[in-house]
Parts: C-alpha cells; sequence; structure tokens
C-alpha cells in the first residue's frame, strides 16, 4: 500500500483545481442558449432554380472550414482558382467571391453560427466582408 | 527535490515577489502590444529586428557558455569546476527560456507560432536554431536534474546522464553558430555578411556568460555561503579573460577588412556606429562606452595580481558584461540594418512597452534561476552535511 | 522522498505523455505532409502563363505624373494605406533617387535627367530570392513562373525575409492597416497586422488575364511586363536589343526587374 503524504493538502487542492476547471460547465448549467437558425433567404439564393451550394449541406455544416483551408491553399500556392463544384460546374474558389456571393447575408449566416459555439475565424480581418442591406 | 525552493528566508519572498511584480508589468505591456500591433515598439520598415532579438542573440550566448564549465570538468577532469557545472547547466535553462520569450514576443502573428513545426523549413536557418535551442534547453533540464538527485543521493552520475553530457558540449557550440547564421548568411547586409560571425559570437558568449556567472557565484559565497574554492574562482577568470581578448580580437579583424579594403558598404555600419552616418549617430555614444568599458575590464583582467584581487574582480565582470552587452545586446543587430539597402539611415530606439516587455522577460529569467539554485544549493548543504 | 510514490508518479507522467503524442499523431496530425486539394482544381482558362515573368521600366518615359499614377494604382489595386508615420510605411512600388536605386552606379558625372529623374522601384521577384530561402514556414516561396508570393495565412511575422531582403521591398503590417485606409476595393483583401507584405506583379490579375495594375496604368509603355524566357516576348526583344542594368546583380539575387537607363 502507498501512503499518501499531506493528504488533506493534496486533496483540497486537487477539488479546488477540479472546481476552476469545471466552472463554465456548471456555472452555465441550465443556461443553454437554444442552437441558431441559418437564413438562406437571400436574394441570389432566392432566384436560383436548384437550390444547391458548393458541396452537399451535410458536408458544409461539418467541414465547411476544412474545405476553405484546401481552397486557400490551393488557390494561393497552386495558382489553381477553380475547381468544380458538386454539380460539376466549375467556380471560383473565393471566400469572398463564391461562397458571399449566395450568403451576403454575414450576420444571419456566419455570425450567429460562430457566436453560438464561440470561435472567432479571423478571415474578416484581411477579406472584405460584403455590404449588407439591413 | 522541488520543495526545498519553497522554504527560503523572507528576503528570498521578497525577491521572488518583486520579480513576480516586474513579470505581471511585462506582460501587461504584451498585451498591449499584442492588440496594437508592433507598431508600439521603435521597430520600422527599415529596422526591422531591434531590442528583442538583439536580447536573444545575447541570451543565447550566455545559454552556451555553461559549456565552459562542463567541458573541462568532463574532458579534462578539471575536478575544482565539480561543484560548479550544475550553476551552468540551471544558468543555461533559463536564458534558453528567455531566447523562446524574446522571439515569441517579436513574432508579428504569435498564435501561428507552431506553423514552425507544421510546414517545417530545412532551408531556413530560424527551422535549425528552434531545434538546437530547444534540443539545448531539454539536455539542460535533463542533466541538471539527474546530478542534482545523484547528489542528494550521494551516488555517481549515471552512464546515460554523462552521455548526454558529453553531447550536449558540441550542442552548446551549435546553439551559438546556428544563431549566427541567423545573421552572416545574408546577401546585402555587409555588416553581418562575415565568415567570422559564429567565431565572434562564441568568443563573446565564452566571456561574457561566465562572467555573469562568476557574478553570480561571488554573489551567493557571500549572501549564502556557498562553498566554491578559489582555485575554481581563479581558473574561471582565466577563461573569461582569454575569450575576452579573443573577442576584442575578432572585432578588431572586423575593423580592419572594412577599413582597409575601403569598401563602402562594409565601412557604412560601423561608421554610423561610432561615428555617426548623415548626421545620424544616436548609438555613438554606447559604442564608445562599450570601447572603452573592454578596455578597463582587461586592464583588470589580464595583470594576475589585479583578476585575484576579490575587490577589482567584480568590478572587472561588472565592465565586461556591459562592454558585451552594448556590443552585441545593441548594437550588433541594429547596426546591420544601417544604412538601409536603398543607402537611407532611419535609426532605432527601443519604446517603454518594448523595455518593459523585455524586462519582464528578463525577470522570467531571474525567476526560473532563482528558484533552480535555491534547489541546487540546498541540495549541496544537505550533501555537505551528511558527509 | 518516497521511492513508490516517485515510481508511481513517473508512470501516471509517461502514460499521459504517451497520450498526449500518439492521439493527435494517429489522426493525421503532420498537415503540410498530405496537403489535399479539391478534386478537378485548375487555373482559371485565361489566366496568363510564362516561364518566368519580368519587368523593364523605361526610367526615361516617366513624368512625375506618370509614376505617381503607377504608384496609386498599385495602391488602388491592392488596399495598401498610405502610413501617417514613415517607419511603418507599406511600400509595393515607389520612387526612390537614383542613388538611392543604385547606390553603386551613383557616378560624379551622370546624365542631369537621371540625377531629376525618380526611379520607380518594386520587389524583384528574384530568381534566387534570399526571401524565400529564410522563411522558416514557406509562407512566402516561389512559384515556377518565377513570382515570389506571400501567403498571407501563414506568415508568422518574423520578419527574416525583411532582414534578408537586399533591395528593401518588403514591407512589415506594424498595426491593423485598415485603420490608414479610406476606401477599400472589396475584390482585394487587406492584410491583417503582423504580416509581411510586398509586390507580387499583380498574381491575382494575372490569374484572370490582365496585366500587373502598374503596367495597366502606363499610357506610353513605360513599364513592361512580360516572359523573360520566351525570345519572341517583349521584354525579351526589348531586353537583346537595349542596354539595361539591374538593381545590384553582384548579390546573385538575379532580380527580375530590369531598368533601360
Amino acid at each position: 500500500m502507498m501512503k499518501l503524504y499531506n493528504g488533506k493538502i493534496i486533496l483540497l487542492g486537487l477539488a479546488v483545481f477540479v472546481g476552476i476547471v469545471t466552472f463554465p460547465f456548471w456555472f452555465n448549467m441550465g443556461k443553454a442558449a437554444p442552437a441558431p437558425v441559418l437564413k438562406l433567404d437571400t436574394p441570389v439564393i432566392a432566384k436560383m432554380p436548384v437550390k444547391q451550394c458548393v458541396r452537399p449541406t451535410a458536408f458544409m455544416k461539418a467541414g465547411h472550414m476544412q474545405l476553405l483551408n484546401q481552397w486557400r491553399d490551393t488557390v494561393v500556392r497552386d495558382n489553381n482558382r477553380v475547381a468544380p463544384d458538386q454539380a460539376g460546374v466549375m467556380r471560383e474558389m473565393s471566400l469572398s467571391n463564391t461562397c458571399m456571393e449566395c450568403h451576403s447575408n454575414k450576420t444571419e449566416f456566419c455570425d450567429k453560427c460562430h457566436n453560438y459555439v464561440s470561435v472567432a475565424p479571423y478571415c474578416w480581418n484581411c477579406h472584405i466582408q460584403p455590404k449588407e442591406n439591413s | 527535490m522541488l520543495d526545498k525552493a519553497i522554504s527560503g528566508s523572507r528576503t528570498y519572498y521578497m525577491w521572488l515577489a518583486g520579480l513576480l511584480g516586474v513579470i505581471g508589468v511585462g506582460f501587461g505591456c504584451y498585451l498591449y502590444q499584442l492588440t496594437n500591433g508592433l507598431g508600439v515598439t521603435g521597430l520600422s520598415r527599415d529596422v526591422s529586428w531591434g531590442f528583442y532579438i538583439a536580447q536573444l542573440t545575447y541570451l543565447v550566448g550566455v545559454a552556451a557558455s555553461g559549456v565552459m564549465l562542463v567541458l573541462p570538468y568532463y574532458l579534462h577532469n578539471h575536478k575544482v569546476f565539480g561543484k560548479i557545472t550544475i550553476l551552468g547547466e540551471f544558468m543555461a535553462v533559463a536564458a534558453i527560456m528567455m531566447c523562446g520569450l524574446f522571439v515569441l514576443v517579436d513574432l508579428g502573428q504569435p498564435m501561428r507560432a507552431l506553423n514552425i513545426i507544421l510546414y517545417p523549413t530545412p532551408n531556413s536557418i530560424l527551422f535549425w536554431d528552434m531545434l538546437v535551442l530547444n534540443g539545448y534547453l531539454l539536455l539542460n533540464l535533463v542533466i541538471g536534474w539527474s546530478v542534482l538527485q545523484a547528489e542528494t543521493k550521494g551516488d555517481t552520475v549515471e552512464k546515460w546522464v554523462k552521455v548526454l553530457i558529453y553531447i550536449s558540449i558540441p550542442f552548446a557550440i551549435s546553439i551559438h553558430t546556428v544563431t549566427a547564421f541567423l545573421y552572416a548568411g545574408l546577401p546585402g547586409r555587409h555588416f553581418w555578411l562575415t565568415a567570422i560571425m559564429a567565431a565572434r559570437f562564441l568568443s563573446s558568449a565564452f566571456c561574457a556568460g561566465p562572467a555573469i556567472l562568476l557574478l553570480i557565484i561571488l554573489f551567493l559565497r557571500k549572501a549564502v555561503k556557498f562553498e566554491v574554492k578559489d582555485e575554481a574562482v581563479r581558473s574561471l577568470a582565466v577563461i573569461i579573460t582569454y575569450a575576452m581578448i579573443i573577442n576584442i580580437f575578432f572585432l578588431g579583424l572586423e575593423f580592419f577588412t572594412a577599413f582597409y579594403s575601403q569598401i563602402p558598404g562594409h565601412m557604412h555600419s560601423f561608421i554610423y556606429l561610432y561615428k555617426g552616418l548623415d548626421g545620424h549617430g544616436k548609438l555613438v555614444p554606447w559604442m564608445w562606452a562599450s570601447s572603452i568599458l573592454a578596455v578597463f575590464c582587461l586592464a583588470l583582467l589580464i595583470p594576475p595580481r589585479f583578476r585575484r584581487n576579490e575587490k577589482l574582480l567584480p568590478v572587472a565582470l561588472v565592465s565586461l558584461v556591459a562592454a558585451t552587452w552594448i556590443d552585441k545586446g545593441l548594437g550588433l543587430v541594429v547596426a546591420g540594418f544601417i544604412p538601409n539597402p536603398l543607402d537611407h539611415v532611419t535609426e532605432y530606439a527601443p519604446t517603454l512597452p518594448e523595455l518593459a516587455i523585455s524586462l519582464g522577460i528578463y525577470a522570467i529569467g531571474a525567476l526560473v534561476v532563482t528558484v533552480l539554485y535555491k534547489i541546487a544549493v540546498e541540495v549541496k548543504k544537505d550533501a555537505l552535511d551528511h558527509h | 522522498m518516497d521511492k513508490t510514490r516517485r515510481n508511481f508518479l513517473k508512470v501516471v507522467g509517461l502514460a499521459a505523455a504517451a497520450g498526449l503524442v500518439l492521439k493527435p499523431a494517429g489522426k493525421g496530425f503532420a498537415m503540410d505532409l498530405v496537403r489535399r486539394v479539391p478534386e478537378g482544381a485548375a487555373p482559371t482558362d485565361k489566366a496568363l502563363k510564362a516561364g518566368r515573368w519580368a519587368m523593364v521600366v523605361d526610367t526615361k518615359k516617366f513624368t512625375d505624373a506618370s509614376r505617381e499614377a503607377v504608384m496609386e494604382a498599385c495602391r488602388k489595386a491592392h488596399n495598401i494605406p498610405v502610413m501617417r508615420d514613415p517607419r511603418h510605411a507599406l511600400k509595393w512600388i515607389w520612387d526612390e533617387n537614383y542613388e538611392n536605386a543604385f547606390p553603386e552606379q551613383m557616378n560624379e558625372h551622370i546624365p542631369e535627367y537621371q540625377k531629376k529623374n525618380k526611379v520607380l522601384v518594386m520587389c524583384n521577384n528574384c530568381a534566387n530570392p534570399a526571401c524565400v530561402r529564410v522563411c522558416p514556414t514557406k509562407a512566402t516561396f516561389k512559384r515556377p513562373d518565377g513570382i515570389v508570393m506571400m501567403d498571407y495565412h501563414r506568415c508568422i511575422g518574423c520578419r527574416f525575409c525583411m532582414a534578408a531582403c537586399p533591395y528593401g521591398s518588403r514591407s512589415f503590417n506594424f498595426e491593423d492597416p485598415r485603420k490608414s485606409l479610406t476606401e477599400i476595393d472589396p475584390s482585394y483583401p487587406t492584410r491583417t497586422k503582423g504580416v509581411v507584405e510586398k509586390c507580387n506583379f499583380c498574381a491575382e490579375r494575372l490569374a484572370r488575364g490582365m496585366q500587373p495594375a502598374c503596367v495597366a496604368a502606363c499610357r506610353n509603355k513605360e513599364l513592361i511586363f512580360g516572359d523573360a524566357t520566351d525570345p519572341k516576348s517583349e521584354v525579351s526583344r526589348i531586353l537583346d536589343e537595349r542596354f539595361n542594368i539591374r538593381r545590384r546583380p553582384e548579390l546573385g539575387t538575379q532580380p527580375q526587374v530590369y531598368y533601360l537607363t
């Protein structure tokens, strides 16, 4: 059997540590904000005969950041600027020019969800966000 | 062994608290720099590296200098260094940590720092600098700790630790060589484009580092009755003296090449440093102070009778540290950028936030050194009591 | 200290360390080793191609007004602000006195127009670029067509490239450049604070089949841009015919901006 020296102090310290680490969980218990519903009602999307993104919705929900990373590396580093979307149409791989052309409602489409999950992507430190009418 | 760091005198705690205060101020200033960008420093488009990178350069030297104790002890069985090699190793640990922090605060995008590892680029000297600095940090941590642990148990050092110690010797040379290569391989920066840059770095490191160490040893001897033989102090002073002479000799070589060849690009930075260029000469008084201090410290170090004088030795060492710090921690980096590639002169002076951040990093180094030395000194005292 | 406790802690520590190392490794941690590219990615149909892009600057043809027009076109096309503090200046293409652009060529007697007429300088997009050699993250790299590109997403702001560039062609964003921009062209991004930037021979325009903005702003063919590896290109023909100089050729960087004087 091992003996625990200074057991009281160690256990107390551990308890305080666990308390601090889990603070966000128990502090926010029962106060969860409802998941945001993203709006797709932009003028460009409204005019589309087939409402379809460059990739299937399920893929975009989970992996839009990876796709954007791939796009940016391909464009900047390989100078390949276009790639086929899921329908086989060549599209410019551009956040500002392709994504935001349809999703011109950045506050409703990007920010809402990013705020909800508390991430702050730095895309817009450099890329110009579209002007929103509202 | 860590418990030895948390039981000390009042003065010990006051010193730690003071350091924490300085670190706090430095950290606050860093947050200010992080929000506003490096524009809060004195850096510019023309002088794009300054105080931070200069401190990095100086401290790599301090870190490498531990080898001046390790090498004589382990390769030449110079027994009197046996008790103090640990101090050299622990100082290296603190110095390298400061180096890392100085690089980090100098980055424009510090949160992307890991890109150096994510996109490894062997053609960049900075990549190799990162590797050797971290390697040297790890080596010294493991070696220092193992040696000390062996001492608490009264054992001899284990074989694998010895192997690491032998590896650490060329590693020490490599960290300062690679750091010199950061500068010495850049086209168009005549002041840095010199084959003896690494040699100059090593010679200044091998006088300045041991000088700082010896000052600390003399302090520990007085303040906490840390036992160091006179012979150890004397042979360290001899090493420092030779290294400083070589350092000054190398600087002289640079002067010869620049001014005898009369190539403008080679002369300009020296003229800026010692005389001023196009009416700009902020560093001139500093450089002359450095020269005078260098001559002064050599005058005290070369004659054995002065060198062995316990009162004069600290004065000589402080002058030496100041002289080399001005040369390397102030002049060397800045002058490489003056004049700029378009023959314009833009001067540089660090700003208050920049100095506060630097001071904060030095305080972190002092904190690490204090804690590690505290442990080392106590362990050695215990060992004496037992035997 | 108690031996068993120490051994116990050692085992726990090692296990934790192993967990940290092994877990990410299993998930493909080194992202640059296998970079995934969107399937079917290609250049645009209109893209201009070259073996090695080069610029010719016909210094005699320039006037103060045409130089200013060229610089302004570049600032507009790339959202480059004019900084209040000259120490923080952001320069892609700018004018210098002849003696500053060519310090080693400054003779006691030179033609009057050379003394008076300023010279446009920019990134030389060197064929053997020192900046690319020193960059620790490949944030700056040389494309097969010779353009020395910046990947602003990857730049950590170490400024090694600025120390390495023998032409002073690189600028650093000491603060958020947007604070100093009066108008922004939404089709081209700005930069963020903490990254290095420079002229890229308008890679984004070449990709769309357009000449660089500075060349397009010339009325009188003051700037000529083309493929230096194609003997029939205008650039090659001019350089074959007329005496031309480059900035600091002795450094071996192989600058790709040629000056007619």
